[in-house]
């Protein structure tokens, strides 16, 4: 059976179902919405129980042809550290569909938006091509942008619009690096492809590793976000929806850092020693800035997004610590932070 | 006794342009022929798109064919046989538009179908035109049928000003691509696109200075056709003034005409030297895209907006005439079939929304129709997104394509400022969706200038700009086959 597919796809299939929903019908919606997210949630169970912990290969794997023309396929799959921000993001979406109980303006468009925001978030962690990775990437923007800027709090159109432009400032030059990958995995495979794990095997020279090291890691430390990246943070999360800064502290922002060990590292491990003084200072800046900024904070929301900039700040420094002890506790302290900080939003 | 040769050539290979012409005349037939009362009926409308589709039919039955006629400066091949497709799609999605909007303009006359078609002719003629002078007639054909067009509503100063900057400012841009053609033909000795190629192989490259004149002499002229900088003053006030329907066929129509003489001229005739030219293309693209983004930043008209959102789209299609290469060619022909949608489509949302002699056209307008309409705003989300190169829609495809083709030719440089640009655009596209979802209504919207023809086109440019997003597949080793032609 299909699971990525399912879990990934199912909740825009929901979001298409509440779309036909007459809008006064609100506790309608709102049961749907939930229905949807906890049925996902335990589809994505068999994952954990059947995940195979003996092997580093990719699991459950779908691989289709999409467009052959570029070389570009669906495909799928997961291993020990995508697993963990999976089951976090079906976890945490049901919870803040029960935390938006009380919201009572235009329902139906904030189901909507909660439900396209977990297929893009599902999306990002399961995918192995990076023009799918891409795609899920910027598709979890708009959801997320409707969600701060419709129902959040007195700033909430500069909040949004900042959120919107900062992520996508980043990624673009994301864009621009994939494409080059792919020219050069073409010369030195002759294979036109978009798949991670060919890309995980060609050899760069470390000048080429530099620059496309440097355009993935502006887009992942804005999305982190690592000291001078975070101020859009504080504003996203103060003026987004309780349940938007849960999804936003929880799940949005290990993004970041999933990107640096999903792709960073492997992709760019020269590069990525060189710059192990830059992102650790970077690291640690952001770990005493967040921590005495949020000291100060009399705000429960600005305190909690300056608290993350500050864990995700142990998180990056343990990823570049370089060791395995580094990168299991970067990735441990992902998911509790997420599990943490989601409920301390609420 | 001299030799008289009699022109040969395949009535097959103009049976879509004698379609059209067909269709245009019968059109203007009924129009005189029939009763005031009759006319205010939709059967012109129908009609006209009755033309359109057999038009279609018979592009549709003549892919995969090459055939010349006039001797050989005219020819049907997959490529003209795509841009026929893509000014068809456009010329049919205007008149869908059109036809409850001319009527509430009051300017409901028969002509206007019958301008919009004789000016597909003038498109398809360009496309197809294998010399330069072929190229010449059909602009001229597209372009008088659009000075018309312009002025349609003949009654208001603001179009008829539109008109008329349009009109000089048009002739003496064409007076510039006609120099050009003199000049290349006086230093070639010929105006057909294959010769003048044979004609630079054999001398090993461009050295008659003369040459290089009249290739810059057509880029002139084709410049102001596409709306790239700096020969894009017309533009703003041009979309303005013209009637909406006008201005959504114009932002689309001749940019996809004026590209597909440009890529053919280009690369058939001067493929084989294009770093002559590419420099000069170079600084264009980045010169369009800047200009038109930055300044659409500060519009607060939403048809002036869109006119310059449409040269940052001519700027983003200049970077694939500057890669030169198999892909962007194809990603040129992907992108014009993309913007269309998410173009036409925006532009049918605010025929919906405005009301006569355009009141309710700035942005502010907008404000609260996200719940309002919730339907009407979701249309309009998409394409702004759509145009931002958001994900999955049709403009994320477009633009990964044609960044692709800078890439894949070393202009690394380009792409990088081709991004930068997108991320400004996000923030003028965005700005829509901010005030149709954040701010509250100031305004009744009732009435809303909607028909079931209007609705139809609606749906076809949504499906249209989900359907090259998400599957773009197909459509994309159509395009990749079209431009085999060229080289």
């Amino acid at each position: 059976m299909p699971i990525l597919t399912l879990i990934t796809f199912l909740p825009i299939i929901g979001a298409l179902f509440i779309l036909s929903i007459d809008s006064k019908r609100s506790e309608l919606i709102r049961v749907t919405a939930l229905l949807v997210s906890i049925v996902v949630f335990f589809i994505s169970l068999p994952l954990y129980v059947t995940f195979d912990a003996h092997t580093y290969e990719m699991q459950f794997v779908e691989k289709l042809q999409w467009i052959p023309s570029f070389g570009i396929h669906y495909h799928v799959g997961i291993d020990g550290i995508s697993l963990f921000l999976i089951l976090l993001t079906t976890f945490i979406t049901p919870i803040s569909i029960l935390a938006s109980w009380h919201i009572v303006r235009h329902v139906k468009e904030y189901m909507i938006a909660m439900l396209v925001l977990e297929t893009g978030m599902i999306g990002v962690f399961i995918s192995l091509d990076l023009f799918l990775f891409y795609v899920f990437w910027e598709l979890m923007l708009i959801p997320m942008y409707l969600l701060i800027g419709i129902w959040g709090g007195p700033r909430r159109i500069y909040a949004a619009v900042k959120f919107f432009i900062y992520t996508m400032a980043g990624s673009v030059f994301m864009l621009l690096a994939i494409i080059a990958l792919y020219f050069l995995n073409h010369k030195a495979t002759g294979e036109y492809t978009f798949n991670l794990l060919e890309f995980y095997r060609l050899d760069l020279s470390f000048a080429v590793q530099f620059w496309l090291f440097l355009a993935f890691a502006f887009a992942f430390a804005i999305k982190v976000p690592m000291f001078p990246f975070h101020t859009w943070l504080p504003d996203a999360h103060v003026e987004a929806p309780t349940a938007g800064s849960v999804i936003l502290a929880g799940v949005l922002l290990k993004m970041g850092t999933y990107g640096f060990v999903r792709f960073c590292l492997p992709m760019f491990p020269e590069a990525s020693h060189a710059f192990i003084p830059v992102i650790s200072w970077m690291a640690i800046v952001g770990i005493i800035y967040g921590a005495l900024v949020a000291m100060v904070q009399d705000d429960m929301k600005k305190l909690v997004a300056y608290s993350s900039v500050s864990h995700l700040g142990f998180v990056m420094l343990g990823i570049f610590a370089f060791n395995i002890q580094g990168i299991e506790g970067g990735i441990t302290q992902m998911i509790n932070h997420g599990l943490s900080t989601g409920r301390s939003s609420l | 006794m001299t030799n008289v040769s009699i022109m040969t050539f395949n009535i097959l290979s103009i049976l879509p342009i004698l379609i059209l012409a067909g269709f245009g005349m019968i059109v203007l037939l009924i129009d005189v022929l029939s009763s005031r009362k009759f006319r205010e009926k939709n059967l012109l409308a129908y009609v006209s798109l009755i033309g359109i589709v057999i038009a279609g039919i018979s592009v549709r039955n003549s892919t995969g064919t090459t055939l010349f006629s006039f001797h050989e400066t005219f020819t049907i091949d997959n490529y003209s046989l795509f841009f026929n497709f893509i000014f068809l799609l456009c010329t049919g999605l205007t008149i869908l538009i059109s036809h409850s909007y001319i009527k509430r303009e009051e300017i409901n006359h028969g002509e206007y179908y019958a301008l919009l078609m004789f000016s597909t002719i003038g498109m398809m003629l360009m496309a197809s035109g294998a010399d330069l002078l072929n190229i010449y007639v059909g602009l001229e054909v597209m372009s008088i049928s659009i000075y018309i067009l312009t002025g349609f509503k003949r009654s208001k100063l603001i179009s008829n000003e539109a008109s008329l900057k349009y009109f000089l400012l048009g002739a003496f841009s064409t007076g510039f691509l006609l120099y050009g053609i003199a000049v290349i033909y006086g230093s070639t000795g010929t105006i057909h696109l294959k010769q003048i190629a044979s004609f630079i192989a054999s001398k090993g490259g461009i050295s008659d200075p003369l040459l290089l004149m009249g290739m810059g002499l057509i880029i002139i002229g084709l410049g102001f056709k596409v709306a790239s900088v700096p020969f894009h003053a017309w533009v703003p006030d041009v979309y303005e003034g013209a009637p909406t329907a006008i201005t959504a066929f114009m932002s689309v129509g001749p940019k996809a005409a004026g590209f597909a003489a440009f890529l053919r001229i280009f690369m058939t005739a001067f493929g084989s030297t294009h770093y002559e030219w590419q420099k000069i293309i170079f600084v264009l693209a980045v010169m369009t895209m800047t200009l038109g983004n930055v300044v659409a930043i500060a519009q607060t008209n939403i048809k002036r907006m869109l006119a310059y959102s449409s040269i940052a789209h001519a700027g983003y299609l200049l970077i694939a005439l500057v890669s030169a290469n198999n892909m962007g060619i194809s990603g040129t022909l992907f992108y014009l079939l993309a913007y269309i949608f998410m173009n036409i489509g925006a532009f049918a949302i605010v025929i919906v929304l405005s009301h006569k002699d355009d009141e309710f056209i700035q942005i502010n307008d907008y404000a609260g129709l996200g719940f309002k309409h919730p339907l009407l705003a979701i249309a309009m989300t998409l394409f702004m997104f759509s145009m931002a190169g958001v994900p999955p829609m049709a403009g994320f495809v477009g633009k990964f394509y044609i960044f692709s083709a800078a890439i894949k030719s070393g202009y690394v440089g380009l792409a990088v400022i081709g991004v930068i640009n997108s991320v400004i655009s996000v923030y003028y596209y965005l700005r829509i969706t901010v005030i149709m979802y954040m701010k509250e209504p100031t305004r009744e919207f009732t009435p809303l200038t909607i028909s079931p023809l209007i609705v139809a086109a609606i749906v076809i440019s949504v499906i249209g700009t989900l359907h090259l997003g998400i599957f773009p597949a197909k459509v994309m080793e159509i395009a990749q086959q079209s431009i085999l032609i060229l080289k």
